[in-house]
């Protein structure tokens, strides 16, 4: 399967294995990871599910759509790797990805 | 007889966050998480949308992995539900006749759906969707399904008649005030609702009173309305709101009514016990200072965020926006604020576009948005609510113009 790398708020890295089809966000959370709120449960309509893509791996994430650009615009903590975890379906392309979980608006 | 240091009472967002604030914040002592449905902690808001739909499995909307809440040391026991609550002895009883002992109880209930209780209530064929459950009876009952009566025009109603339109039922939808959503939308929003629904084929009966559900052989087989009308459908569905869980509180002597009334801090009248989520009835600086339940996700994350901060020390209280949200068809609507108690709605965009907001104001503030695909308004129009803005009605209208110019 192959492997999505995800970074916590506190630095710490652990590689997990993505399971295709199901998002990012879907992938982090069913990992265990407690920190991503991803209050909407992946509708893109609220911007809790934020992390930052590592721009070395992310060659294979397809765009960000005008809503999801319009959410990430709300929060502090945006910058130019900013993406909704929600809108990434996970794929056997990204293999190696690494998403850092953004800090809390 | 078990005794928790803290124990939350009810499996949905509002219980299930705060034990995850609770061990995210390093908290040491026992939780223990009591749920009234056998399933472990999950996303309601989507029983009335994919998951109704068949689109997303229950292991999708799981709200953590069954697995997370043991290793996290939450001892989550499911399938009881609470019946007794003694605040002197701070114990409680289930209706299977366990009994707990606590320090804090954290009662996250919630409620459930309100019951028809007119004639023909309790025939086969009448549905509700409120829980898991719910929705897999309704959905196995779907293929021999042809007609489809939706009672309520709420969220719930409508976004369940988008989904059932869409599966090729004939759903009319029988809506008691003269508008849809008029409990929680202006009516240009329910003006642009009704005509969305009769466009996808929806019949919408307004201001058409239920007198009872008429059944042969203990099933239904039409809605019976006020005047006479007979509505025909093979399947009802009720979606005319909760009854918030609130009696064990309100014997055990906790001050409330409709909700459990609580303080700042979700505190209830009762000492060591806290209520959140959309059964606890608190003070709205977003609602004018009036007392309401709010039944919403990211009300039930923020009640369980001032609990999960309070029981490990954090004393301020920070209080979010409310926000909420909707998808029908292709339409996603997302709300701001809360409009309740509006004096003026002004249009930003056209309707006609599929895509627009309605500013809701009160004494000339901005107190909420409706935003149907419109994340802009939406997301920056957050601040005009957060800061009361008080903006020309001629400036909001205009959608060539950014909101977030307007509050600069």
């Amino acid at each position: 399967m192959p492997i999505l790398i995800v970074v916590t708020r506190d630095g710490a890295e652990r590689e997990i294995e993505g399971r295709v089809g199901l998002s990012v966000m879907e992938n982090i959370r069913d990992q265990g990871f407690d920190e991503l709120q991803a209050l909407c449960g992946g509708s893109c309509s609220c911007a809790t599910c934020h992390v930052y893509v590592d721009p070395a791996s992310a060659g294979s994430v397809p765009p960000t759509s005008e809503d999801e650009n319009d959410l990430l615009c709300g929060s502090d903590a945006r910058n130019e790797t900013s993406r909704l975890s929600c809108q990434i379906r996970f794929s056997t392309a990204m293999d190696g990805l690494r998403v850092t979980i953004a800090p809390e608006d | 007889m078990q005794h928790s240091d803290i124990i939350i009472v009810g499996t949905g967002h509002a219980g299930a966050q705060t034990a995850l604030l609770l061990r995210q914040r390093h908290y040491a002592g026992s939780i223990l998480m009591l749920g009234e449905e056998a399933d472990p902690p999950y996303e309601r808001p989507p029983l009335s949308k994919d998951y109704l739909a068949g689109e997303k499995p229950l292991d999708r909307i799981l709200l953590r992995p069954v697995a997370f809440w043991a290793e996290r040391e939450v001892d989550l026991r499911l399938g009881r539900r609470v019946v007794v609550v003694d605040p002197i002895l701070r114990q409680i009883r289930t209706d299977n006749g366990e009994v707990y002992a606590y320090e804090t109880l954290v009662w996250a209930a919630g409620g459930h759906a309100r019951p028809l209780s007119c004639p023909g209530h309790d025939l086969a064929g009448i549905h509700m969707i409120r829980t898991r459950v719910d929705v897999d009876r309704l959905r196995a009952e779907l293929p021999g399904t042809d007609r489809v009566a939706v009672i309520g025009g709420g969220y719930v109603g409508l976004e369940a008649a988008a989904i059932l339109v869409k599966a090729g039922k004939q759903v009319t939808v029988i809506e008691a005030q003269d508008r849809v959503l008029a409990h929680v939308a202006g009516e240009p929003l329910s003006r642009f609702y009704e005509r969305e629904h009769r466009s996808h084929g929806v019949d919408l009966r307004l201001g058409a009173t239920v007198s009872g559900i008429v059944g042969r052989d203990g099933r239904a087989t039409a809605v019976k309305l006020s005047d006479g009308t007979e509505v025909p459908a093979d399947m009802v569905v009720v979606g005319i709101g909760i009854v918030p869980a609130v009696e064990p509180l309100l014997a055990a002597g906790a001050t409330g009514g409709n909700g459990i009334d609580v303080d700042g801090l979700c505190r209830t009248s009762l000492a060591g016990i806290h209520a959140i989520g959309d059964c606890a009835a608190q003070v709205s600086t977003y609602a004018d200072g009036t007392r309401l339940r709010i039944e919403s996700v990211q009300n039930a994350m923020e009640q369980a965020a001032i609990v999960g901060r309070h029981l490990t020390g954090a004393e301020e209280a920070v209080v979010g926006v409310p926000t909420f949200w909707s998808n029908q068809y292709d339409l996603r609507l997302q709300t701001v604020g809360l409009s309740l108690g509006h004096d003026r709605t002004i249009v930003r965009g056209r309707p006609t576009d599929r895509s627009f907001s309605v500013v809701y104001l009160r004494r000339g503030k901005v107190i909420a948005l409706d935003c149907v695909n419109a994340t802009r308004d939406f997301v920056q129009g957050k601040n005009l609510v957060a800061t009361g803005a008080r903006i020309a009605s001629d400036q909001l209208s205009d959608a060539t113009v950014p909101l977030k110019e307007l509050s600069a």
